[in-house]
């Protein structure tokens, strides 16, 4: 019994194990010296983990009396998070090497915060579920704050714990009334609990545990932490703040509302589905008067969760499809662009505001090509990858009885794409500036990019196959 | 006689009471720390009076893994709080600002 339920979440174990184990080893012998190695470790270990999971795993299994569920869905999470983790580790080792960063509990904590991240989708419990949103809380706090001596990071990392911590309160407090409502903390039990409808407390108890979801995955109104944690943040953390913690949130609120409450879809389908609108919208109203490249994206992290939203509110599988491929297309521009701003940096230091991207096609031609391609994706705009995510999305509404919501989406799409292209108006025909920014390409950084650009282009054939296995994950979570 | 309601009450006003201290408290970041501690606590009150109303271990349990996480969040909000300290000599929820928007 115990042997079988530790072999299913054998990656997990390995993955503490190994953090543990580096940091003993760390703090006994090299501390920040072998902070370089580490990440490259963490990194490649990250990768075997997502290919071993991806190759290897089969079926649905349950361990530990279905406290941990273990199926194509989470399977499919997990390998988008180890994936785009290892992508941004490695991407940001130079830039924080550079500036003195490169700590040694810097991939220790992202390791730690990937375990938590892979509990959180393939949890079958409340506690379970509670457990592993603070495991990754708890280390990202951290890693906002990373760098000590600045006012900005620091404070950054304040308003990231108070407001995390605030929804994780909602979160629990939620939990403790479905538990009560419920009988039980098992998905397996509420979702038969609610079989003949939902009670006023469990209802009570959907509702706050929706509004904690909302925090975590940075959908308005519970927003407000994002664009400071964005901005305060260092660019390689903000990277990872944007990417795999992302695909944990929306796995996990995807998981609860079928696994725990998809016997009682419309009790929560005009939530996800208002949630979806107020990020769309606010997200691309509020991106246009930004100057600041790192808190444009935070408020384009925001549209892009209602889009994903808008797949979740479907109630279907498909629903579920969509978002999962509309997510694994966020997260691979998502790095493209922010190894771009990860290369942004004049006589050595790094600049995050926009302006200086004025005439930057005439300072390097390829990177900004592949940015414009990165932008263009980002915006929806055909035939990039970004615009098959949004279509995918925007078939679910409305296959899913949500017209209305398809026909706002669109909408804040157009509304979205202004300061996209603000940007490469910027690149390709703004005024002139003296003082270009530095040509430089790390190979690593260099090659995240183009690759992020080409994948856009070339996904369009057949999406890299991701469909299919999007479709059976889907299934194995919403039948 | 006390029933399930009363606790449930007492929790409620807890939780809500957090909440306020969070958002209208202008003064110490100190005191958020507190309320983000009364809240988790009134979730456990939650926890054990539904556990001992329904007559199931699990809301126990679940009490106390809350704690142990409560325990391990202070520590890092006020690691966090010093770190903030030492770069700007205030902890005033107003000094909080450098970042607007």
């Amino acid at each position: 019994m115990i042997s079988a339920d530790l072999d299913t979440i054998l990656p997990e174990i390995i993955l503490s194990v190994y953090a543990m184990g580096a940091l003993l080893l760390a703090v006994y012998t090299s501390k920040d010296r072998m902070a370089g190695t580490l990440t490259w470790t963490t990194g490649g270990l990250f990768l075997v983990l997502a290919l071993w999971i991806g190759f290897a795993g089969q079926g649905t299994t349950t361990a530990f009396g279905g406290m941990i569920v273990d199926d194509a869905y989470a399977r499919f999470a997990k390998v988008v998070i180890l994936a785009s983790a290892a992508a941004v580790l490695v991407m940001g080792e130079s830039y924080m090497a550079r500036r003195d960063l490169l700590r040694f509990e810097y991939p220790i904590l992202i390791a730690l915060a990937v375990v938590g991240m892979m509990i959180m989708v393939s949890a079958g419990d409340l506690m379970a579920l509670y457990m592993g949103l603070e495991l990754q809380s708890l280390a990202l706090y951290v890693v906002a704050a990373l760098r000590r001596d600045s006012a900005k990071s620091t404070e950054a990392g304040l308003k990231y714990f108070v407001l995390g911590a605030l929804s994780s309160g909602l979160l629990l407090y939620g939990a403790s009334l479905t538990y009560g409502y419920a009988g039980t903390t098992l998905f397996s039990g509420i979702i038969e609990a609610t079989s003949d409808g939902v009670s006023l407390g469990l209802l009570f108890g959907l509702v706050f545990l929706i509004a904690g979801f909302a925090f975590k995955v940075s959908a308005a109104p519970f927003h407000m932490w994002t664009p400071d944690v964005y901005e305060g943040a260092p660019t390689p953390v903000t990277a990872f703040f944007a990417t795999a913690p992302k695909m944990a949130a929306m796995g996990l609120f995807a998981r609860v509302v079928h696994d725990a409450f998809g016997g009682t879809v419309g009790d929560w389908q005009q939530i996800v589905a208002f949630l979806a609108v107020i990020s769309m919208f606010l997200g691309g109203i509020a991106a246009i008067g930004q100057t600041d490249i790192k808190r444009l994206m935070a408020y384009s992290s925001i549209a892009h969760m209602g889009f994903a939203l808008m797949g979740l509110a479907a109630g279907t599988a498909f629903g579920v499809q969509a978002m999962l491929i509309y997510m694994t297309i966020y997260i691979a521009m998502n790095i493209g662009t922010f190894a771009f701003i990860l290369t942004m940096e004049k006589d050595g230091r790094p600049v995050t505001d926009i302006a200086a991207l004025n005439m930057y096609s005439r300072v390097e031609p390829g990177k900004a090509l592949a940015m414009l391609v990165l932008l263009f994706s980002l915006a929806g705009v055909p035939p990039m990858l970004g615009f098959f995510g949004k279509l995918y999305v925007l078939r679910a509404a409305v296959d899913g009885g949500l017209a209305w919501l398809a026909v706002l989406g669109v909408l804040a799409s157009v509304i979205g794409a202004f300061y996209y292209l603000r940007i490469v108006y910027y690149m390709y025909f703004g005024t002139p500036t003296e003082d270009a920014l530095d040509r430089n390409a790390s190979p690593v950084l260099w090659s995240l990019l183009m690759g992020s650009a080409v994948v856009m282009v070339v996904g369009i054939v057949n999406l890299f196959g991701v469909e299919p296995i999007a479709q059976a994950a889907a299934r194995a979570l919403a039948g | 006689m006390i029933g399930l309601e009363h606790y449930l009450s007492v929790a409620a006003a807890l939780f809500v009471i957090g909440i306020f201290g969070l958002f209208l408290n202008r003064k110490n970041v100190i005191i958020l720390l507190m309320s983000i501690e009364l809240m988790l606590l009134a979730v456990n009150i939650n926890f054990v009076a539904f556990s001992s109303f329904l007559q199931d271990m699990v809301g126990q349990v679940f009490t106390l893994f809350v704690l142990t996480v409560a325990a391990a969040e202070a520590a890092i909000g006020l690691a966090i709080l010093v770190c903030f300290f030492r770069n700007r000599g205030t902890i005033d929820v107003e000094d909080v600002n450098v970042m607007k928007g």
